[in-house]
């Protein structure tokens, strides 16, 4: 049963810090006068990412103030996208692809091995808020899978021991590369070009 | 005006039709579920599909427009397995609990799975189940069952004017939900006649009734003064339910809370014996021991020293025997305004919602002039509400600022701005000198101050000053709130030559000038101003303010239990009909009059309705022509005057308690715990 609470904390406010309150404004400003609710997607994505990850019930009702509309409005478009946290979610949200090319590629052990190691489940944030996990459809990366999301980076060509490693230096606060961690460029082939290795002739005698 | 072939029949139809309302007007039967007249197009149920010539895959009929040469077929097996299918994905999630739904006989899922529907389902996965949601203390929620065709999030968001209702997520897991909060409307009851299935049913209602063991009575409510047209439902002698009757130029589909749900006030606090005061004491009592008491108390008094003040909700059958009775007593002091309106009586134009509620949908510009429709009229709000959303409507008002579901300028707070507006002072002024139907709408939290004469005057002088009374049309309009009211002054229920009006009445009562008091249902006076000494006739269904000050209780009928004419504030002639035989020894209240006449030796002349009728008709011809607004001359009315300084005050202080019957309610109870002061509560401390 999938319960959509709305539990308003009155404790809990929010309101856009002045430099999102800025950006809120030039994101209205593109829609024509009158339409400023079409700016509705961006202010909750402004609005999520200036709560720590998540839409909070205080952050959709400001959202519905700054944009006159309705609340039960602006609740209806933050749960029909998938990429608004209507629960508070780690520092770092790791988004694991599990769409067909990543699950034959491995994304089920991805899973396993990220939920044996932080301990907590889908959508469930660990003790030090550090991090939780997210099961997702195709982030179309196929060519590298496979894959997982952090936050906004993509980490590609995974292992399971490499995402352990990746969790650790997040941890530890350490850079992590983004993008294939199996050393290869982007999703050029592994071990270099396999076709098309030929220089063509420019006189074209060979072919 | 497109020509289109429906089934091998051809029509014409209206520009702007759908195809669904051309197979209508063909009388040809389209099912559907989201698709509601009076809502806007959704198109998402799928059950209304066609076939259409040159079109490769069926249309959905709801959404389609009716055009020129369009070849409809809707009784080919293409139609017939379209709907079937759609059928079949409806019930999918659908629970198959039609024996413990309330919804169950009354269903438009039942009826159409059995009319157009797949004999058995092949699914054979788990249903989802949903969460019950909570929509307050009238709407039960069962959200399982529902089948997602909006209809309430539509009527919530464009009849009632509260976006509180929403679909929330996407795919399987969509749900309707609010906020988690009652949903904060007076409309709300009429989510659950828009939702076509069993997911939003009456809370007061649940599991008390099934729709086949009710005998159904047409009749008109008068809980307030818009005289929505009303379905009795009532088994046995108790009234289960009201439910709304269609009438277009009245409530159309709907009807308001309070109108819907306080019949449950009816089975309580009733008054069903009479009763007479001894020794300090109200003690049961035959009839003739209160007939009796009550002549010995008449006998010799002369007409001067006895009054009679009609309640708000009393027939005008009623209010003319009562009428007949002083008469025949020889006192002039009678009177049906016990809120103390200073209407006119002689003028009709000047207490008659003139524009009609109909009107309001021509009118582009409104004066709200103390008033809170909302809380007063839902369904006259309703109509402005839907004027608003054709577009260019302009709202003003003058009174306590309220949010009345669509925008108002409010333009000042009493008589003095009203009459700085009769100057042509201020934007509105223009805006109604522009206007083409310009309309104002006069409260009778105006008319029930001191200054109420000058108040009236005020707003006539407006409405001559922008012309709002020109050919065809009428914008002035008065918007009771008792249901009597219009019937009242039309029969000439007010003070004769040399009599005493309501004021005067309780004045004389404290005085001792007025030694017997009679009150036909009249409970909203204050009846410590009456001080201990007049002796007081209560008639009335309900023990509620003026029966404990009664030194003699008779017991009438509610308003479900007689056969009464009423007159709502546009003026139109109405009859309620007996849906259910009054309590105990209570009695339709002409014949309790036509029998107190016999005692006091001043037999009124009609022995049976139809003659009480035809007496009406002697005294009013208005009461001869049925649901008919007659209109009337526009004349001079009201005094002169400034009006005082203090701003308008509010007739209505908590929507869900206004009357006896609602008072005795304990749905109404309970809404006015929760909702009563609403999303207008402006915390003054005088709401009741």
């Amino acid at each position: 049963m999938k319960i959509t609470s709305y539990r308003r904390d009155p404790a809990k406010e929010f309101s856009f810090t002045p430099e999102n309150a800025i950006k809120a404004k030039a994101f209205i400003a593109r829609y024509p006068e009158g339409r400023q609710a079409s700016a509705v997607i961006s202010l909750l994505y402004l609005a999520q990412a200036q709560n720590g990850g998540w839409v909070s019930p205080a952050a959709v009702e400001h959202v519905a103030e700054v944009l006159d509309m309705a609340p039960i409005r602006v609740h209806e478009v933050s749960t029909f996208y998938t990429m608004f946290n209507l629960k508070p979610a780690g520092k770092h949200l790791i988004q694991v692809c599990r769409t067909t090319p990543c699950w034959l590629r491995g994304a089920a052990e991805l899973t396993r091995a990220c939920q044996e190691k932080l301990g907590v489940g889908f959508k469930e944030v660990t003790g030090d808020g550090e991090f939780s996990i997210m099961e997702v459809e195709c982030l179309g990366a196929c060519a590298n899978a496979p894959m997982v999301q952090i936050n906004d980076d993509y980490y590609e060509d995974l292992t399971p021991e490499r995402l352990c490693e990746i969790i650790d230096d997040l941890r530890a606060g350490k850079e992590v590369p983004i993008g294939p961690q199996s050393g290869r460029t982007c999703s050029a082939p592994e071990g270099g070009p396999a076709t098309l290795k030929d220089v063509p002739d420019p006189a074209g005698k060979g072919a | 005006m497109p020509k289109l072939t429906i089934d091998g029949q051809e029509i014409v139809v209206e520009n702007g039709m759908t195809v669904l309302q051309a197979c209508e007007q063909a009388g040809v039967e389209i099912p559907r579920f989201c698709y509601h007249e009076r809502l806007s197009v959704a198109g998402n149920c799928r059950m209304c599909l066609v076939e259409m010539e040159r079109s490769p895959k069926p249309v959905a009929s709801c959404a389609m427009p009716a055009g020129e040469g369009m070849v409809i077929r809707t009784d080919t097996p293409l139609v017939k397995k379209a709907r079937k299918g759609v059928m079949e994905f409806l019930l999918i999630n659908h629970p198959l609990d039609c024996p413990i739904c309330d919804q169950g006989g009354e269903c438009d899922l039942q009826d159409q799975a059995m009319a157009y529907g797949f004999d058995r389902s092949r699914f054979e996965e788990n249903k989802r189940a949903v969460k019950e949601k909570y929509m307050g203390p009238l709407i039960k929620t069962i959200m399982t069952r529902c089948i997602h065709c909006t209809r309430c999030v539509r009527f919530a968001t464009e009849i009632a004017g509260v976006e509180e209702i929403g679909a929330l997520g996407r795919g399987e897991h969509l749900e309707i939900s609010t906020l988690e909060h009652a949903v904060n409307s007076e409309l709300s009851g009429n989510l659950v006649d828009v939702c076509p299935v069993g997911a939003l049913t009456s809370r007061p209602y649940a599991f008390t009734a099934r729709p086949w063991e009710l005998r159904k009575t047409y009749s008109v409510d008068v809980l307030d003064a818009v005289g929505a047209n009303i379905r009795v439902d009532t088994r046995g002698r108790e009234v289960m339910r009201v439910l709304p009757r269609l009438h277009e130029d009245v409530n159309e589909d709907w009807l308001a809370d309070k109108s819907r749900y306080a019949c449950d006030g009816l089975s309580r606090q009733r008054l069903d014996r009479p009763y007479l005061r001894r020794g300090g004491k109200l003690q049961e009592a035959s009839w003739d021991e209160a007939f009796g008491a009550t002549r010995a108390r008449l006998d010799g008094l002369s007409g001067d020293k006895i009054a009679a003040l009609a309640g708000d909700q009393c027939d005008a059958e009623s209010m003319l025997a009562l009428k007949d009775l002083m008469a025949g007593l020889k006192s002039p002091n009678l009177d049906c305004r016990q809120d103390g309106a200073k209407l006119d009586p002689s003028q009709r134009a000047g207490y008659l919602f003139n524009t009609g509620i109909a009107g309001i949908e021509e009118a582009d510009a409104i004066l709200l002039v103390a008033t809170n429709p909302r809380w007063e009229a839902p369904l006259i709000n309703a109509r402005i509400r839907k004027r608003f959303l054709l577009g260019g409507l302009k709202v003003g008002a003058i009174g306590v600022p309220k949010d009345l579901s669509y925008p108002v300028a409010q333009l000042g707070t009493g008589p003095q701005d009203l009459a700085e507006l009769a100057a042509g002072k201020g934007d509105f002024a223009k805006i109604l000198s522009a206007a083409e139907r310009p309309m104002i709408v006069l409260g009778m939290a105006g008319l029930t101050r001191a200054d109420g004469a000058a108040v009236l005057a005020l707003a006539r002088q407006v409405a001559e000053k922008f012309k709002m009374v020109r050919e065809g049309w009428n914008g002035f309009n008065v918007l009771h709130t008792a249901a009597a009211r219009v019937a009242g002054l039309d029969l000439g229920f007010v003070p004769g030559p040399g009599g005493r009006d309501t004021v005067g009445i309780l004045d004389g009562a404290a005085k001792g000038d007025i030694e017997v008091l009679y009150l036909l249902g009249a409970d909203e006076i204050d009846m410590s101003r009456l001080g201990d000494k007049a002796f007081v006739i209560y008639q009335g269904h309900h023990g509620d303010a003026g029966a404990h000050r009664a030194d003699v209780i008779l017991p009438g009928a509610a308003y479900t239990e007689k056969n009464g004419t009423y007159t709502n504030t546009e003026g139109r002639v109405q009859l309620g009909r007996l849906a259910a035989f009054p309590p105990g020894e209570a009695r339709e209240d002409w014949t309790i009059l036509r029998a107190l006449s016999e005692v006091t030796g001043t037999p009124l002349p009609y022995d049976n309705l139809g003659e009480l009728r035809q007496r009406l008709v002697a005294v009013n011809p208005v009461f001869a022509a049925l649901d008919t607004r007659t209109p009337a001359a526009w004349g001079a009315f009201g005094a002169a005057g400034k009006g005082d300084a203090a701003p308008f005050g509010e007739t209505v202080g908590n929507y869900y308690m206004t009357d006896p019957i609602s008072r005795s309610s304990e749905t109404m109870a309970k809404c006015s715990a929760e909702l009563g002061l609403g999303p207008q509560a402006q915390a003054t401390g005088t709401h009741g």
